[in-house]
């Protein structure tokens, strides 16, 4: 009888275990001291990220460029009708990059690219307002990506290669087995965890040099759908139903436009367009493999972006070489759909950074990134058929990443 | 200024860690706004009525339950509109019952869950450590005592200690009222109030309608000394001419001073999850299973058959009582006193029925249907042993309590319609929406299913402080309405509903 009578709706609804807007645009140090451009930028190793197809334009013939990033993300809520009032700690985060090129010969070169395009870590205080939808999320990926560039002219050449996907996701948010319920011990959380998730796509590009001083630049990177299968699930202060979850996230195609221009012996400006098709990522769907715990929908509904990068360089002497940089990133997430993992609105990116020429070979690369968000008001409505409100607030961000790196040459 | 900047984002580029954003208009900086009273005055605000009043949550009264009082709820939301103290009885701890009675007050229910999903609400397992005769000293706001009635309030004496082991009064009260002799109504007189809410009548047809409609509607009284009058006993309804005279001189009381208020009206029973939870039809059967328990009611069948063309009862009443079960979900077989007692005829012709679409099966009935029956556990509660009267709320049952509870509110509206300075709040109404489709207030919905709903406390009676926070937007609203106040209202996603074990 007990059975009839709690032939209840068990509302266990997980939200997002990635983040909104997780691409961490952070793949060498030379290209972000001058606003992360470089699909024309035909100058390191770094290229076989940002356009593989200008390998075989390098003039070494062994190139290295390796690097790490801190970036220092700071989030801000505060709702003043409510009068809550929260702060992120973040923990660091250090993408890295290793880059390698060799030319085999002056028609063909080969390389590799290593590096972490998407990985963010939010982490909001324990039980804060926003807990069931986020308390803490950790997101780690690694793109291994061999590359082959082949020239087929002067002014002509096309690259590309597969990329091996691998990563990770640990995802903490409060659950109630119904709206508003709460264990007696204290909050009841879920915790997610996903490693070793496994993925391919691919690269190609293009890169056009019409004249000495012009470079026009082409690249395309596959999207990527990270399918995770039976990741683990634990509970904290609630029943341990046991189960595993399977999810799959999209990591967008991107395409990228730019140009370089070599104005004056010492000075370089560059351009390049970029554009998500974040499009691809409509909702997040948790599958819990106990019939049990009904799947959690969380609708996302993204919107393809584009982000507008400048970038100037300048070559003071033998030695140092000075860049600066500016970029405006559009945020795919659409208003009514700002969830508090990752807060991203529009911003505008200030990068600068240096080389210091140790000797012919070996030189250092520092960056800097100032990544300024405006103050928004915004909400989250994870489901609009449900019992509860949207959750509101509002949200200032930024980030700081400084960054160091190395390029080797031979 | 832009120089400024320039630096600030050098320095954090050195030492970056403080460099957090700000925002134009912080939050510490942002002073609380002030809200207007309007005609009304929230200086000493005194709520008066039953377990509703006092926070009684999950079958028991326990500290967060008070504090998620509607009553509790608005009196904070006075605060920003010149409202004082509001000072409330609290029980020591969440565990609520008082130690060494807890077969009459145990302790809160909670929610369990089991590995495979099921959900049954249990007694916290943790040892009630409220002393029975400890008292609260100093004055008093909220003035709830769980268990009382309308005439309850009016009753010197309700809170003697003395009185408690012989049930002459109520352990609630006796924590708090100022002295033996004293009543509700006189002590939250007493204490002065500016502004009240008053909630009462519940009990006066509940205590009837949760023991399945075991005692009676209590007969007109014959004299207008209503303290001349014996209070109903523990599970009639009260007349509702008693209610009315009682309920007048209530008001009379707490208005004699000029304070304003609000009356919150009685709602249908039939409206909460203890009557609506537990399915009329609540016994699933195979065929095999469906057949055996036909042949058992064979000769009870055939019997009504005889009683028809004898002519004790009508070929309706016949069929109405005609026992049949079939293979899927079964209505349950009731004792209905209603029905014609042809026992004269063949001492195995019960009064029984199989139960109907109109009946209402109370909530404690979902953990005794289907169990074997304590005198013969050959037989199955519900199936072959007939449910007894207190599990099921009978349609003639129904319509007393439904004609009782209209008096009431008639009385209740007379009174607020011949005085402006107190309002009526229509719980009636808000609790028929809540149990078809729900309410939604500022922005959550709340319903009355049980256990989900949001609205009701795992007791099917009682709100859970998600429910007590629609019913305070209610009351803002007439409030503001009425006195032209704007006092803020709160958010219900903000307040709990259950807890789980």
């Amino acid at each position: 009888m007990k059975k009839l009578l709690f032939v209840l709706t068990s509302c266990l609804t997980v939200s997002s275990i990635f983040a909104g807007g997780y691409r961490v645009s952070i793949q060498g140090q030379r290209a972000l001291a001058m606003g992360h451009t470089g699909v024309a930028i035909v100058n390191s190793a770094e290229l076989a990220f940002f356009n593989p197809a200008g390998l075989v334009y390098l003039e070494n013939k062994l190139n290295i460029s390796a690097g790490v990033t801190g970036v220092i993300s700071n989030v801000k809520y505060q709702n003043l009708d409510t009068r809550d009032a929260f702060a992120t700690d973040n923990p660091i985060s250090t993408p890295i990059n290793l880059y390698a090129t060799y030319k085999i010969t002056d028609y063909f070169s080969a390389g590799i690219a290593i590096y972490n395009p998407y990985g963010s870590s939010v982490e909001w205080p324990d039980n804060w307002t926003g807990a069931g939808l986020v308390n803490s999320i950790k997101l780690q990926a690694i793109f291994v990506n061999p590359v082959i560039s082949l020239k087929v002219n002067d002014a002509l050449s096309v690259g590309g290669g597969p990329i091996f996907v691998s990563g990770g996701v640990n995802f903490n948010r409060n659950i109630a087995a119904t709206p508003g319920a709460e264990s007696i011990d204290g909050p009841s959380q879920i915790e997610v965890d996903a490693s070793g998730v496994t993925a391919w796509g691919w690269k190609a590009s293009v890169l056009f040099r019409p004249t000495d001083k012009l470079n026009i630049g082409v690249s395309y990177q596959s999207r990527i759908d990270i399918d995770a299968k039976d990741g683990d699930v634990a509970f904290t202060n609630a029943p341990q139903i046991p189960t595993k979850f399977d999810a799959s996230l999209p990591l967008p195609a991107e395409i990228t436009l730019g140009l370089s221009y070599k104005a004056t012996d010492k000075l370089l400006v560059a351009f390049d367009f970029n554009r998500a098709y974040w499009n691809a990522y409509d909702s997040l769907i948790l599958d819990f493999t106990n019939p049990v715990l009904p799947s959690s929908i969380n609708a996302r509904n993204y919107e393809d972006s584009n982000t507008y990068r400048f970038g100037a360089q300048y070559d003071i002497n033998d030695k140092f070489t000075a860049r600066v940089g500016y970029y405006y990133d559009e945020s795919p997430v659409a208003s009514g759909f700002f969830a508090p993992e990752t807060p991203r609105n529009d911003s505008n990116g200030y990068t600068t950074g240096f080389t210091y020429n140790v000797n012919d070979k070996l030189a250092i690369d520092a960056s800097f990134l100032y990544l300024y968000f405006s103050e928004i008001n915004e909400s989250y409505d994870s489901n609009p058929n449900d019992n509860t409100p949207p959750f509101k607030g509002t949200y200032k961000s930024n980030v700081f990443a400084p960054g160091l790196g190395i390029t080797y040459k031979l | 200024m832009k120089n400024n900047k320039f630096i600030y984002i050098a320095l954090c580029s050195i030492g970056f860690i403080a460099c957090e954003p700000e925002f134009d208009q912080p939050l510490e900086g942002t002073p609380i706004a002030v809200q207007s009273a309007g005609e009304a005055d929230f200086s000493n605000y005194v709520s008066i009525g039953n377990s509703l009043t006092a926070g009684f949550a999950d079958g028991a009264l326990y500290r967060s339950g008070q504090e998620n009082s509607f009553a509790n709820i608005l009196a904070n939301q006075m605060k920003t509109a010149g409202g004082g103290n509001f000072n409330t009885p609290f029980m020591t701890d969440d565990i609520g019952g008082f130690a060494g009675f807890e077969d009459n007050f145990g302790t809160r229910l909670v929610l369990q869950i089991g590995a495979d999903g099921s959900r049954t609400p249990v007694r916290l397992s943790e040892t009630a450590s409220n002393d029975i005769t400890a008292t609260v000293e100093g004055s008093i706001n909220n003035f709830g005592v769980p268990g009382a009635k309308s005439f309850h309030l009016a009753f010197e004496g309700y809170g003697n200690p003395a009185g408690i082991a012989t049930g002459m009064s109520n352990p609630y009260f006796a924590r708090f009222a100022q002295n033996p002799n004293s009543s509700v109504i006189g002590d939250a007189i007493a204490s002065a109030p500016t502004f009240f809410t008053m909630w009462i009548g519940n009990n006066d047809v509940l205590s009837y309608a949760t023991s399945g409609g075991s005692g009676i509607l209590q007969p007109t009284p014959t004299t207008t000394d209503f303290s001349m009058i014996p209070p109903p006993g523990g599970d009639d309804i009260s007349n509702p001419a008693y209610f009315g005279g009682v309920y007048s001189q209530l008001i009379a009381g707490l208005t004699s001073t000029g304070a304003k208020g609000v009356l919150v009206n009685v709602p249908d029973v039939s409206t909460i999850p203890f009557f609506t939870t537990v399915p009329f039809n609540a016994i699933p059967l195979d065929q095999a299973t469906a057949d055996a328990a036909n042949a058992g009611f064979a000769p009870y069948n055939g019997g009504l058959q005889l009683a028809f063309r004898g002519g004790a009862i009508s070929a309706k009443e016949a069929a109405r009582r005609t026992i049949n079960f079939t293979a899927g979900q079964n209505a349950v077989v009731i004792l209905d006193e209603n029905l014609t007692d042809i026992t004269a005829i063949n001492a195995g012709l019960l009064n029984i029925r199989q139960a109907t679409d109109d009946d209402l099966l109370v909530l404690p009935a979902s953990a005794f249907l289907g169990t074997p029956n304590a005198a013969n556990n050959a037989l199955i509660n519900g199936v072959s042993a007939p449910l007894a009267d207190k599990w099921v709320l009978t349609p003639e049952e129904q319509k007393l309590l439904s004609d009782a509870t209209n008096a009431y509110n008639q009385t209740i509206k007379g009174l607020t319609d011949d005085n402006p300075n107190i309002v009526l709040l229509n719980a009636n109404k808000l609790l028929k929406q809540l149990a078809n489709g729900g309410l939604i207030s500022e922005g959550t919905k709340v319903t009355s299913t049980f256990g989900t709903g949001g609205a009701f406390s795992l007791d099917g009676i009682h709100l859970t402080p998600r429910g007590n926070a629609v019913i305070t937007n209610e009351l803002i609203k007439v409030i503001n309405k009425s006195f032209n106040a704007t006092l803020q209202p709160v958010d219900p996603n903000r307040f709990k509903t259950i807890s789980l074990k």
